[in-house]
Parts: C-alpha cells; structure tokens; sequence
C-alpha cells in the first residue's frame, strides 16, 4: 500500500476540483471496493478524495420518475418504498448483492464504479491489462504488474461470454447495474465542463483495446445522480442471480426482467443480464421480438437463442453458453408467472 | 453411572462469555511493549529468490526488525535436521526437499514466507511488508495433481500399506459391475478467527505463549524441542478457538519463527495472519483421486471392492490420512483391496480437516454404493442392509458397539424416505426436481490417554482441571456433565479450568476423541473423590458408620444409604467435620485390553432433500437429518450444535467449496472469503439431529463415543445421491456447482 494523501469536501465543485489537481486521485465514498483495491496494491492511489458528506444522498420523485443521489446507499435503495412500489425489479437486484453488511456501506454510485472481481486483476503479480494498461499515460493508467490476460486460457469460469476482447474478458460484477440498465436509467454527472446526462446503457463500456477503462466517465467527473423513469413493468419484474451459493456470491449469470403484459401478450419488454460482460449486458433484440408475443415457453426459448447471438465461451466458462439463456428463460417463466 | 443413564440437555458453560465477548482469543492478549508481526510471502510456487530487498521496510516508521534468510535467527532445535519435517519424525521414504522456514533462498510452494517483518503497530508492520520486494528466478511448478498422477509414492507408515483380503480383483467376476471415478477439491478450512501466536520471552529460558492451537501441550513440547529448553518453563495458553476444523492440529513453522522473533529483539511479538495467508500457511483438505471398482451378485451382496486414492502433498513432507479406511470394515464383502498413494507437489503441506480423510474417502465409498443400488434396481438402504456386517472383517473380531440399523431406521423416517422415488428425475414441485440421498459415515472411536484434576470443596463447589482446549464442541460443557454423574454437584457449582499447560496434561483436541479421553480422566479423578467420601463416612461415627460404601448414592450434594435415603449426611458437612476444606485428586486415565479385543467406530447417517433447478442447475439441500450412532451422549444440546457444525461444513463441501489454483502460475486464485464459498445461512436448511444415545459398553466408562468427524463424514455423499435421486445426473467431482450440472446434462 501506498501512503496516500485524504482530504474531505463537502461541495461537489470542491470534489471535482480535488480531483482533477492531479493524477492518482479518487473519490472515496462507500469505500467497499476502493479500500480492498488499495489495500491489495490493485490501484496505488496518491489521494482519496472523501465525498461522503455531499448532499448526495437523497431518493425523491421527480415529474417523469424518481431519482436517486449517487451517495444512496445500497440499503436505502432496496427498501425505498417508492422503489419497491414503481421499480421492484431495482430493489430485488439490490438484494441480490453482497451482504447486508456491504449494502448499508455501498453507494449507488460506488455501485455503478465497482471493479471487475476478476482474480488477475486483484493479485498484482498476476497479467492484467486492466490493473496494468499496455499503453499507459496519465489518464489512461500506470502499469501495476505484468500485463496480459490471466483470464483467457486461466481461470475463467467467472467470465464474459459477450462483448470481450483478446485483452480483457472481465465482467462488471454489479447487480444494480442490471437493473438499471434494463429500466432506461440516466446518469447524471457534473465535471470540470460543466453537468451532462449519460444514459446507463452508455455508461460502462466493453474493454476492446482500454479495458483499464470500466466507464465513460471522463476525468474529474462525478456522479450525481440516476433518474429511472416512471415504467408498466412493476407487476412483471423479475431479477434471476444464479450463483454457486445461496447468498453473498456474485453472479454466474444473472437476468433483470421487466415486461408490460396485455393478459398473456407481452406488450413491451426490459431485458438485461449480468455476469456476462465487461457491462450490463442489454438485450434490445430480444426486447423487441418480445413485442407482442404471447407468454409462451415456445416464445421464451426463440428469445433465449436471439439473445446468445455473439455468445463466446472461453473454456471454464463455456457453461454460461447453455447457463445464459436457461437463466432467460426461468426468469421471463417467472415475471411472466408462466412458472 | 455404571448404568449410564441419558444426560439432561445442558446450556454450553462458556455460552455466556462467548456471546457477550468476554471469552478471549488468543490475539485479543495485549501485553506491555508488544510488537506485530507480519509475513510476507512468495509470489512462486518453485524457484529461488534472486534478491529481496527490505531496505525500504526496514526503514520505514516503527519498524523493528526485518527477518529473511540472510538474518533469520537460527533455530537451536533444528539444526540437526530431522528429516523433512519440522516438529516430527523423518519421513520414510525421504522427501526430496527439507522446508525450514526462513532458512533459504529457495521457494518450495506459493506464500511461503520469504521476510517476517516486526513493527511497534501492526498497520506499520503491514505497510513496511508491503515494501518488500523480491526478484524470482522462477522454475516450472508443479501444482495440479491430476497431471502427475503417476508420481504417486506409497508413503510409509500403517496409513501408506496397501490392503487386501480374499480374492484381488474378484469384482471383476460379479454380474454387475462398476468403476467409478471421484475427485475432492482442496478446501481450506477457514475458520473464523486468523492463525497466528503471541510469544513472550519472561526469561532467559522462560517462554509464555498464547497460541491458536488445538494442543496446549503439543505447542509446548514442539517449542521445547526447537528452543531446547525445559517444556516445565514454557506456557501455552488456549482457552478459547474461534473454529480450527484441524488447521491447529500442529505447530507451525512461522509460530516457531515469531518465537525466535520475539527473543531476538526482547519484546512479545504477536503475528495474525491475513486471510489470503490461511490458504497457504495452515494447511488444507489435500486434492485427492479416488477409484472405485464395485462388483455385486444379484442379490444384491457384494462380491469385490477395491478402492484406490491419491492425494497430494508437499515436496518437503509427506502428508497421509485414513482415506481408504472405511472401504475395509464398513461392508461385509469377501473380497476388498485399498491402495493409497501421495503425490509430492510445489505445495504447502496438507493437514487434516474436518472428517479428514475419512470424510473425502466416504464420498467415493458411499456415491458407488449409491450408483450400485441403482444398477442392482435396489433401495440404497435396502442395499446396505444386505451387506450390513455385525463384525468388523478387517480386522475379525466384534464392534464394540453398532446400531446402525436402527440410524438408517430412524433418519429415513425423518426425512420420509418413502416419498423418494426410484427412478430419477421423476419427482417435480413446480419447476424444480426433487430428490432424495443418503449416505452412512464412520470413524474411529479412540480412547487416548488424560490426565485431570478435581477438586472438591468443603463449601460444595467443584472445580475441574484439564490442560485441553476447547475449540468449540462444547468440551467443557461435556466435562461439567461427566463430573456432575459422578459426584452430584450442581451443574452451577462446577467449575471447568481448560486451555492452558499450567493445568494437567491433556491430548491436542482432534480425532473426535476428547469426550473419551479427557472425559474418562474426569470421571476417574471425581470417582476417587467419592471413594474418599464414602470412606469417610461409613469409617468415622455417624449417620453412615459401618455402611456398605456400594449401599450408598451421592446426590444434590447428599451421600446416603441407597436403601433407605432417611439415613444421610451432607457431603459439605461430612467434609468440616473431617476438617477436609479441600479433597484434591489427580491422575491419568487410559483404556485396558477392550481397545484391543473390539473395534470401535463411531456412525452416523445422513440423509437429504434437494431441489434442483433443471434449467439453472441450481441445488438447493432443502431438509437434512443426520443420525449419530456415537453411544452415550454426555451433552445433547453441544452434542447437537457439533452436528449442525459438521452438516454445515458438509453442505460446504457438497455444493460450494474449492480452493482453485491456476496451475500456470502455482498460485491460488480464490483465496478470499467472497471467493471461497463457505456455506451461508442461506444455503442451510433446519438441520434435524437425532442420536441414537446407547452407551458403547467398552470403550470408557461414560459409554461415549465421538461426534465430531461423523457429523460431516458422508454427508457430501447424500448430496450428491440425492441429486442422482433428483435428476439422473451423476456428479463425482466436487463441489456439485450450478456448471457440472449444465455440463452433464
């Protein structure tokens, strides 16, 4: 571990200007994945910048939905009685994850900023392009080990079977970010230029050649906010997480569903998986051949295979192949209540 | 006692000191001037140092000392090396490599300790290891065992013999047959609470030391023989243990080392390791491959069985456990042969867990049983039942005691047995598959020898003394019973002294054997406590003079005429009026010829329930009952929570748990908490524990036998029948996780 310099702010100007001062800075909120990454020597930060006394932590309904402060945490979230009302299949995703120790420390946006669990990216003495960028420079990130892929021929049974590349193949380990992928979430930032909106889908990114950068974020940018808008899925939400245990374990795969049915015709349709990406991994193409179908086991396996276009196994993980659409297909029996 | 009457359900003793935080652990002892230790370990698993450099630590704030090969302060008891093993007898045959820690360049396994760094605090103690770095000329490691396979060496010792009776392969000549393949995963036992020591040098050659051992007395003699002093001048305090599942069952070298630490710079050093170091420094579940080769006539009886494991171990010292064991007495089969080989790998040494080898060698045994049934078109049980035997064929001569038949009755009853169905797959509740398993375990009862102290005070108080530790079953709470039988003392009154040398000698707590051993020399110490009562009453006037001593009962602090209880006297007062303010016995208890003339195991049965999800390969144990056939049971509430521990830990090693190495690099890849799955709440059913409770009429005088291994023997066995049961889907590599599933289907 390296020593670093803590400074506390309680404005967000004051926290993006901390942090753009100089390289090596991070915003400290939750501190459930950043202090394990610092103490494991996965990032040797010069500066933590604390921004848990921001005013950031509100849950308030707005005139197109609800939005939520980026430093909600976890918890607070999961039991809103807005959320569980408008948007259960949030508050399920939430619960999914970690432990309820982890979710009344983790914030929504430390959520949406958690690193890859990939085990090369956490052991410095291991190859990862993502821990230690081939091409690095001051935004793009300082070597920190050997770089490679540990994942691809190694250990991959946790690993991306859509969207990877031949330099990273890691997966966002997020629940949350299931859902709010799936639910047409909108981040809100403000950075040295001013404030803008990302939608959530654009927000994590796959790793192509930079896989040291999980997000679209540019430097000094802080999230503000999520705004989910007001949806009909509520009745029919449903968030799958298949793990190797019953609790506390991240997803092998994991589906976030949310349809609008017309009796047994499903009228619209939100569909995304975790656990099988360097993001939450949206399924518009599915969304829309759902369009108008009937609830049928038929309709669910024709979703199932549209939604494996591209899948690619790398050994360890070949099972997600057959896993992934299993878990679609359980997951809309369920929302559909066809189960 | 002779007639061991059933024991009340007793509160744990310590239950209070535990959940109120006033039981102390090991690292919770600060003492004046403690310094923290800090190892830091190897990022290879083979190959040598090229270079470390701990000028940066050692510079750091409050850094007291920086230890590698180059300044390791030398170790007197291990410079006649012994063989390949630190604190034991060498090894036969010799092992390639000699391990002493710190003592040189060269890296025999991943994390073994190449600098122990000591600080004033132990976040500078943290951060100055963090400064250490060293240079690796790295050689190819060998680290998978399925790939050297071949390497297997028959290891020395009653436990390496191979065994056979009737006929070598007579299986192949049965009507039906079956070889099957099993594989166990390491696991690592991680309790909950960190290893480490805290040693403090009072003198010259005057050692305290406050440890996470399962052995006082073992800790004592290996510092003894390494720092060649007298063990009388060397304490070792355990009272409490925050889980060992047998990762305390030796003294390990870094131990050693903080103690030569602590003298060299003249203060208590103190190390804890940190998790990832658990999977390194204290052992492990060893990988093992096991073949069965099963044939039955069509009866139903069982015609050959051979049973073949190999399992690994360190390059520098051989590991071996009671693998193969259960294959010899369990069945009456005429014909059986076990074969038992260890591999030497760039790896840690091995060292029991929980169930040890017993317990991976039971899930082979017990899944080709359940295969066999199946082939034979047999009720599992029904299966066993033919091939049930009253004697024990390894060795011919009788059990000391075994009502099996009477657990497999039992547990089938709880679980309603009668709903499973034959055929797999064929059992449904909405989408997911029901199923049903079961599986028998068994392990050695032993009766050790023990000493123990009691004594009785003329106030009417009890204390009890044994050196042993607690590492959780609730052994003090089963002492307090045992002294309770004897001497009828309130429970409330007892007071049990464990966990320390200063306190009789006792065996290191391990092998389920503690109740036995222990437990015997607290019945034997109170028993001559009340021969001297008795004596003392019927021998002086009184209301009891010229008494029979076998006429009389001792009871709620009364002795009186068994006969004719009008005729008593208070022991408190007997005592006073003798002027005894104290009666004190002490002695060693052992067994007689009856370990020899009976072979004593202890049983149980496990059965489960599953539900599996056909699409997402999910299994969830939805019931377990496990059955214990483990004689009289001293403590039925502990007794029952140790049951509960072991299925837990079952479930563990049925579903969730495997230590995973990338065999390119030799290192683990998982060594985390979030990443070791260690079964959660969520992840255990209410867990029904039923005892058989018939005292062994051998082995010692409470009539116990041991709980702690057979409440997770077997039980990976049931899961993995009862996802047969479920799906038709055999699983022989463990853990059964979601991906076998899929894989098989």
């Amino acid at each position: 571990m390296n020593p670093f310099r803590y400074t506390r702010v309680t404005t967000p100007k004051a926290a993006i200007a901390a942090v753009i001062q100089e390289g090596g800075t991070y915003f400290l909120a939750g501190g459930t994945n950043l202090i394990d990454l610092v103490k494991r020597e996965v990032i040797l930060p010069e500066k933590l910048v604390d921004i848990t006394k921001l005013p950031l932590a509100t849950i308030e309904k707005t005139a197109t939905g609800i939005r939520i402060g980026a430093l909600a945490k976890n918890s607070a979230v999961a039991d809103h009685a807005l959320v569980q009302k408008q948007f259960p299949l949030l508050a399920m995703a939430l619960n999914a994850g970690a432990s309820a120790q982890l979710r009344n420390m983790a914030t929504v946006g430390g959520n949406m900023m958690q690193r890859t669990r990939c085990s090369y990216f956490y052991d410095p003495s291991m190859p990862c392009n993502k821990r230690s960028p081939v091409q690095s420079g001051p935004d793009k990130g300082q070597p920190n080990g050997p770089a490679g892929c540990g994942a691809i021929g190694g250990f991959n049974r946790m690993h991306a079977i859509f969207g990877g590349s031949g330099k990273c193949i890691a997966v966002h380990p997020s629940d949350m970010c299931v859902a709010l992928a799936a639910l047409d979430a909108r981040v809100n930032v403000a950075g040295p230029k001013g404030e803008r909106t990302i939608p959530f889908t654009d927000f994590h990114r796959l790793p192509g050649d930079r896989p040291q950068n999980d997000n679209t974020l540019l430097p000094g940018e802080l999230i503000l906010s999520v705004d989910l808008p007001t949806n009909a899925f509520a009745e029919h939400s449903h968030y799958l997480k298949v793990r190797d245990r019953a609790s506390y374990a991240f997803a092998l795969v994991s589906v976030g569903v949310g349809l609008k049915m017309n009796e047994n015709t499903i009228q619209e349709a939100r569909l995304a998986m975790g656990g099988v990406a360097h993001k939450p991994w949206r399924l518009t193409e599915v969304e829309q051949f759902l369009q108008g179908q009937p609830a049928t086991e038929v309709t669910f396996r024709q979703a199932a295979t549209l939604a494996m276009k591209g899948a690619k196994g790398y050994g360890e993980n070949d099972f997600k192949l057959t896993l992934a659409p299993n878990a679609l297909i359980d997951a809309l029996k369920t929302a559909t209540k066809t189960a | 006692m002779d007639t061991n009457p059933k024991n009340p359900p007793i509160d744990r003793i310590d239950g209070r000191q535990k959940v109120t935080g006033a039981a102390k652990y090991f690292a919770e002892f600060d003492l004046p001037n403690m310094a923290y230790c800090v190892i830091v370990g190897s990022e290879i698993a083979r190959g040598t140092m090229a270079r470390i450099d701990t000028k940066k630590a050692a510079g750091a704030p409050g850094v007291l000392g920086v230890f590698t090969h180059e300044n390791m302060p030398p170790i007197p008891g291990w410079d006649a090396p012994v063989g390949g093993q630190a604190d034991g007898p060498p090894p036969k045959p010799k092992t390639e490599e000699t391990y002493r820690i710190l003592s040189s360049p060269k890296i025999l396994f991943d994390g073994q300790p190449i600098a122990m760094v000591v600080a004033d605090t132990f976040e500078r103690a943290t951060y100055a290891a963090s400064l250490i770095k060293a240079i690796y000329t790295r050689q190819p490691s060998k680290t998978d065992l399925r790939k050297y396979l071949a390497n297997g060496v028959m290891p020395g010792g009653a436990q390496g013999a191979d065994y056979s009776r009737g006929k070598p392969d007579a299986y192949q000549s049965a009507p039906v047959q079956l070889e099957a393949n099993y594989t166990i995963p390491i696991e690592v036992h991680n309790p909950m609470e960190l290893h480490g020591i805290l040693a403090h040098w009072t003198g010259e050659k005057q050692l305290m030391i406050y440890a996470k051992t399962q052995g006082v007395n073992a800790t004592q003699q290996a510092m003894a023989q390494a720092f060649k002093i007298d063990p009388k001048n060397i304490q070792v305090h355990t009272e409490f243990m925050g889980g060992g599942f047998g990762m305390g069952l030796r003294t390990w070298p870094q131990e050693t080392a903080v103690v030569a630490i602590a003298r060299k710079i003249g203060r208590p050093v103190k190390l804890m390791v940190h998790r990832s170091q658990m999977f390194t420094l204290v052992g492990h579940r060893p990988y093992t491959v096991q073949t069965i080769q099963m044939g039955a006539d069509t009866n139903g009886k069982l015609v050959g069985l051979a049973h073949a494991a190999t399992a690994e171990t360190a390059s520098y010292e051989d590991f071996t456990e009671a693998t193969v064991n259960m294959t010899k007495f369990m069945y009456a089969c005429p014909n059986v042969s076990t074969r038992y080989r260890i591999v030497r790998l760039d790896r840690g040494v091995p060292i029991w867990m929980r169930g040890p080898g017993e317990a991976t060698g039971a899930f082979a045994l017990e899944s080709a049983m359940d295969e066999m049934a199946h082939k034979l078109g047999l009720d599992p049980i029904e299966f066993r039942l033919r091939n049930y035997t009253e004697t024990d064929p390894e060795h011919n001569r009788p059990y000391s005691s075994k009502h099996l038949k009477e657990a497999y009755q039992k547990g089938a009853e709880a679980i309603g047995w009668s709903n499973r169905k034959s055929q797999p797959g064929s059992s449904r509740e909405g989408d997911w598959l029901i199923g049903y398993g079961m599986s028998t375990g068994t392990f050695n009862a032993f009766r050790w020898q023990a000493n123990a102290r009691a004594l009785l005070k003329a106030d009417g108080s009890l204390t009890v003394q044994s050196a042993v530790t607690d590492i959780g079953p609730g052994t003090g709470t089963a002492l307090t019973m045992i002294a309770h039988n004897v001497l009828g003392v309130p429970i409330d009154r007892i007071k049990v002294e464990y966990g320390d040398t200063s306190l009789p000698n006792a065996p290191t707590q391990g092998g389920s054997a503690i109740v036995s051993a222990v437990g015997s020399a607290v019945f034997d110490v109170c028993t001559a406590i009340k021969k001297e009562l008795i004596e003392l009453a019927v021998q002086s006037a009184g209301p009891l003079a010229g008494q029979k001593p076998e006429a009389l009962t001792l009871a709620d602090g009364l002795l009186s005429v068994e006969t004719d209880p009008s005729k008593k006297v208070a022991v408190a007062e007997l005592m006073r009026s003798h002027n005894r303010m104290v009666i004190d016995k002490s002695g060693e208890s052992k067994g007689g010829p009856n370990l020899q003339n009976y072979s004593m195991y202890s049983f149980s049965v496990h059965f489960v329930q599953v539900r599996v999800n056909p699409l997402t390969g999910v299994v969830r144990v939805s019931k377990a009952v496990s059955v214990a056939d483990s004689g009289r049971i001293v403590s039925p509430k502990t007794a029952a929570s140790q049951m509960i521990g072991g299925v837990t830990g079952g479930i563990g090693m049925a579903l969730t748990e495997e230590a995973v190495i990338d065999h390119r690099f030799g290192r683990f890849v998982n060594n985390n908490l979030a990443d070791y799955h260690v079964a959660v709440h969520a992840d255990v059913p209410a867990i029904e524990t039923i005892f058989i409770d018939k005292p062994d009429p051998y082995i010692n005088p409470m009539g116990a036998k041991g709980m702690g291994e057979i409440a997770l023997i077997g039980f990976a066995g049931a899961v993995a029948n009862a996802v047969f049961n479920a799906t038709g889907q055999r699983v022989r590599d463990l853990p059964i996780t979601p991906d076998k599933l899929l894989r098989t289907a």
